[in-house]
């Protein structure tokens, strides 16, 4: 499955998260694993829209792994290690009123999938690849 | 209990629901207005109570397929907040009631009734 998710644009973001759950309940997908890639990926679109101009992600579904890359071609990140950090956040005001930019989306995107990479160069872009095990499968 | 059986008995304003105002709430309740938080952790078929009105609110409660949303504090919502949650079938309730007042007075029906 292949998503393209537009810049600038809060109130689309969250559709791609929506349609690979909603596809991933179609094929009885076990929940706990549908709402662990549902949250992991809300958060990598909400951060491609904060901070990139958008990007691709494309998703592989296995009977026991379920597999996200997020790649955007925006300024990519200075420190990985502190943006990893919950808490550290370099959203705008504008986007705290809406409720997000409390430095939660990296850090959440960790906690709620099995494996994750991230891969930053300044000017560039930004990969990031997260896997979400069905352990159940 | 329904949604629509909490907001008639503690007087929450119906803002949208359709068929959704018949779902069945488990009782659990979850309180905050930080959507990086609550996608993590408001509970399935539970009522999240919040101030958030906006499009986000709405992405959030298909997330986490909550039983409803209630805007409390006299939030204002607007149209698009409506007209998407309608679309996605999440049921939005409204208060001029504060946060923790509404969240009591829903777990006092639910829970101990």
């Amino acid at each position: 499955m292949h998503y393209v998710v537009p810049p600038d644009d809060f109130t689309r973001a969250g559709e791609a998260s929506s349609a690979v759950k909603k596809t991933l309940k179609q094929i009885g997908m076990n929940p706990d694993v549908i709402r662990r890639v549902a949250i992991a990926m809300y958060e990598g679109e909400i951060n491609m829209v904060i901070h990139a101009h958008g990007g691709e992600i494309t998703v592989d579904v296995a009977p026991d792994r379920v597999d996200m890359v997020l790649a955007d071609e925006g300024p990519g990140i200075a420190d990985i290690e502190r943006a990893m950090q919950a808490g550290y956040s370099t959203a705008p005001e504008e986007v705290r009123n809406l409720g997000f930019g409390a430095g939660m989306g990296l850090p959440n995107m960790k906690k709620y999938t099995d494996e994750m990479t991230v891969e930053s160069t300044l000017g560039v872009g930004t990969t990031v690849r997260m896997s979400v095990f069905n352990h159940a499968g | 209990m329904t949604v629509e059986q909490i907001a008639q008995k503690l007087d929450l304003r119906i803002v949208c629901g359709g068929d959704s105002l018949q779902r069945e709430v488990n009782g659990r309740l979850y309180c905050c207005d930080l959507l990086s938080i609550v996608m993590g952790r408001a509970p399935a078929d539970g009522v999240w109570v919040t101030v958030m009105a906006n499009l986000n609110t709405v992405a959030v409660a298909v997330l986490c397929d909550l039983a409803c949303v209630v805007v409390a504090e006299g939030m204002a919502i607007d149209e698009t907040v409506t007209a998407r949650a309608e679309q996605q079938g999440v049921v939005l309730l409204a208060t001029e009631k504060p946060v923790y007042e509404t969240a009591r007075a829903i777990d006092r029906y639910c829970n101990e009734a």
